[in-house]
């Protein structure tokens, strides 16, 4: 294991019970006892570590991947349509009045994310290059956003659109072991198809031509793309709505302490974008606000753009 | 063995047979749009024609496994681009990525690669603070630290001053006195006529003549093909190409 792995897990390890601390009601292990202590760290604030830990890692690793892919540092997993599909299929089980069964919301999600990667495959074609596949994750992207402000526009009742509009600004709160057990094991499948991408994506480096001389097949290549971002992604709109510029922001923090080929960026992007939403979500939870929780979705955001200007100024000084 | 059958792409090749072969220095030229890349990207089975066949040892390229071509055949493409901004020791171990071994034969290779184009003192510089030469070198390092026995560049040569040209092709005769094979599209004509133990002229898809230099490259030849009447002046290995 490298230095860098070890380095942030053992982070995770001094981070993840801490975090199980902090939120509305402090516990102080060592203080007074709180009631309900246990069920507060077990039903509520541990599978929500859980599922920050499950989110930040899948959307670190397909971050990771589609920059690698994309051969761009400025690529981010939502670019392929995935998100947009998956909460598509989210806001139509709103609209139905599915949503209101259990299962149901990620479901319907689920296969929003599932038709959106067919139809990539689909609009992509046999010839697996990256520019078109690109488009085409663009243009369902737009197809999706177009189908969800119908969606919204055209809501049943005043209820169901501000449901839908809550629910996409992405949030861990209220979240259950039953979303750990959607999104884990599925995002541990597209983990793992990343990771199996890893030396086609070092072969990239180099440039498409290049890299099909190094023996890369490009539709293998395209196929473990959209399983492992679809997977990733999917799994984590399906059970927190949209969480946007973890898988940007990630690889930057991670790539200086690597080789900077994009098969090693993975697993360490996974780590540190576990670790970001974890810490993310519990300044979320304990930062005083009246009318409620700062949305993790918009807090990511507020902190993702600011971000993205400074890289690309930062680009901008090096092409100059 | 490397050749084409009939090769035949729409537009771009028009039924070229040819037989290439190791230990030799074949130069592809011709003038803009002849063809002359897209006939190295078919012999390299990075293009599919859509008549006849590009084949290795007897067996059509498409039929390989990609890995096993990948062993067998380097290609260096046109650009230096290089996505990511790593090592130059990380740029030439890209090129054993087709054997799959891992640990010391992979070591040796890429050691003998950075040695071979004088990278020693580079190894740990980033691609992006190489000079244009340097990169250039890095990049062929790359493609022979895969130990092909074919090694195929497009253009290798361009947008480097004449030393480094030099350097390059020096480099580029070592290597097929080693044994493989290696083919380059050459702009220069008097390049391929000084370096080249064969020359291939493709144009308008056709390979219109194929023999040694003096013989492909010839006055007549080149008023033919390129339009341009020249004349060559000097010696066999330091030729010049005088324009009349």
């Amino acid at each position: 294991m490298t230095r860098l792995n070890l380095t942030l897990l053992i982070a995770l390890a001094v981070l993840v019970p801490l975090s199980l601390l902090a939120g509305r009601v402090w516990i102080d292990p060592t203080g007074t006892t709180i009631p309900h202590a246990a069920t507060i760290l077990m039903e509520l604030r541990l599978p929500r570590a859980m599922l920050a830990l499950t989110l930040g890692a899948g959307l670190g690793a397909a971050g990771a991947a589609m920059q690698g892919y994309l051969r761009n540092p400025l690529a981010d997993p939502g670019l392929f349509g995935i998100a947009p599909g998956a909460a598509l299929g989210a806001v139509l089980s709103f609209w139905t009045g599915w949503a209101a069964t259990g299962w149901a919301l990620p479901l319907f999600a689920l296969i929003g994310a599932g038709g959106a990667m067919a139809l990539l495959g689909l609009i992509a074609g046999r010839s697996g290059g990256v520019l078109l596949f690109t488009l085409a994750g663009m243009i369902i992207a737009s197809l999706a956003g177009a189908l969800m402000s119908l969606a919204i526009s055209l809501s049943p009742t005043p209820f169901a659109m501000s449901e839908i509009v809550t629910w996409l600004m992405g949030a861990l709160a209220d979240r259950s072991w039953a979303e750990v057990w959607i999104a884990a094991p599925l995002t541990a499948l597209g983990i793992a198809a990343l990771m199996l991408a890893g030396r086609a994506l070092d072969a990239l480096t180099l440039g498409e031509l290049a890299a099909r001389s190094l023996g890369m097949d490009p539709r293998r290549l395209q196929m473990l793309m959209i399983g492992g971002v679809g997977l990733t992604v999917g799994s984590g709109v399906a059970v927190a709505g949209i969480i946007g510029f973890v898988g940007l922001m990630v690889p930057h923090f991670v790539r200086p302490f690597t080789d900077r080929r994009p098969s090693q960026l993975i697993v360490p992007s996974a780590l540190a974008g576990a670790l970001l939403l974890l810490v993310a979500d519990c300044l979320c939870r304990v930062l005083p606000l009246a009318g409620g929780e700062l949305r993790l979705g918009i807090a990511l955001s507020l902190l993702g753009a600011p971000f993205f200007l400074a890289l690309l100024l930062r680009m901008k000084r090096e092409l100059a | 063995m490397l050749a084409a059958q009939n090769l035949t792409l729409a537009g771009r090749l028009a039924g070229i047979t040819t037989e290439l072969h190791p230990g030799e220095v074949t130069a592809i030229c011709g003038p803009n749009g002849a063809g002359k890349s897209s006939l190295l990207a078919a012999l390299a089975g990075l293009l599919a024609g859509d008549q006849g066949a590009a084949m290795l040892d007897g067996a059509a390229l498409s039929a390989l496994p990609l890995d096993k071509r990948a062993q067998q055949i380097g290609y260096l493409p046109q650009s230096a681009d290089v996505a990511w901004d790593v090592s130059v020791e990380t740029l030439v171990a890209l090129g054993r990525l087709p054997w799959r071994t891992g640990g010391a034969q992979d070591h040796a290779a890429v050691e003998a690669a950075i040695a071979a184009m004088q990278l020693g003192a580079l190894r740990q510089r980033a691609v992006s603070q190489l000079s244009g030469g340097e990169r250039a070198r890095a990049l062929l390092a790359r493609v022979l630290a895969g130990e092909p026995r074919w090694l195929l560049a497009d253009e290798p040569l361009a947008n480097l001053d004449l030393a480094h040209q030099l350097a390059l092709l020096a480099h580029f005769r070592a290597l097929a006195e080693r044994g493989p094979g290696v083919v380059l599209v050459l702009h220069d004509l008097a390049q391929a006529m000084n370096h080249a133990d064969r020359v291939l002229v493709l144009s308008g898809g056709a390979l219109v003549e194929d023999g040694p230099p003096q013989q492909a490259l010839r006055s007549e030849a080149i008023a033919r093909h390129w339009g341009v009447q020249a004349q060559w002046l000097g010696e066999r290995g330091a030729r010049a190409l005088a324009i009349i």
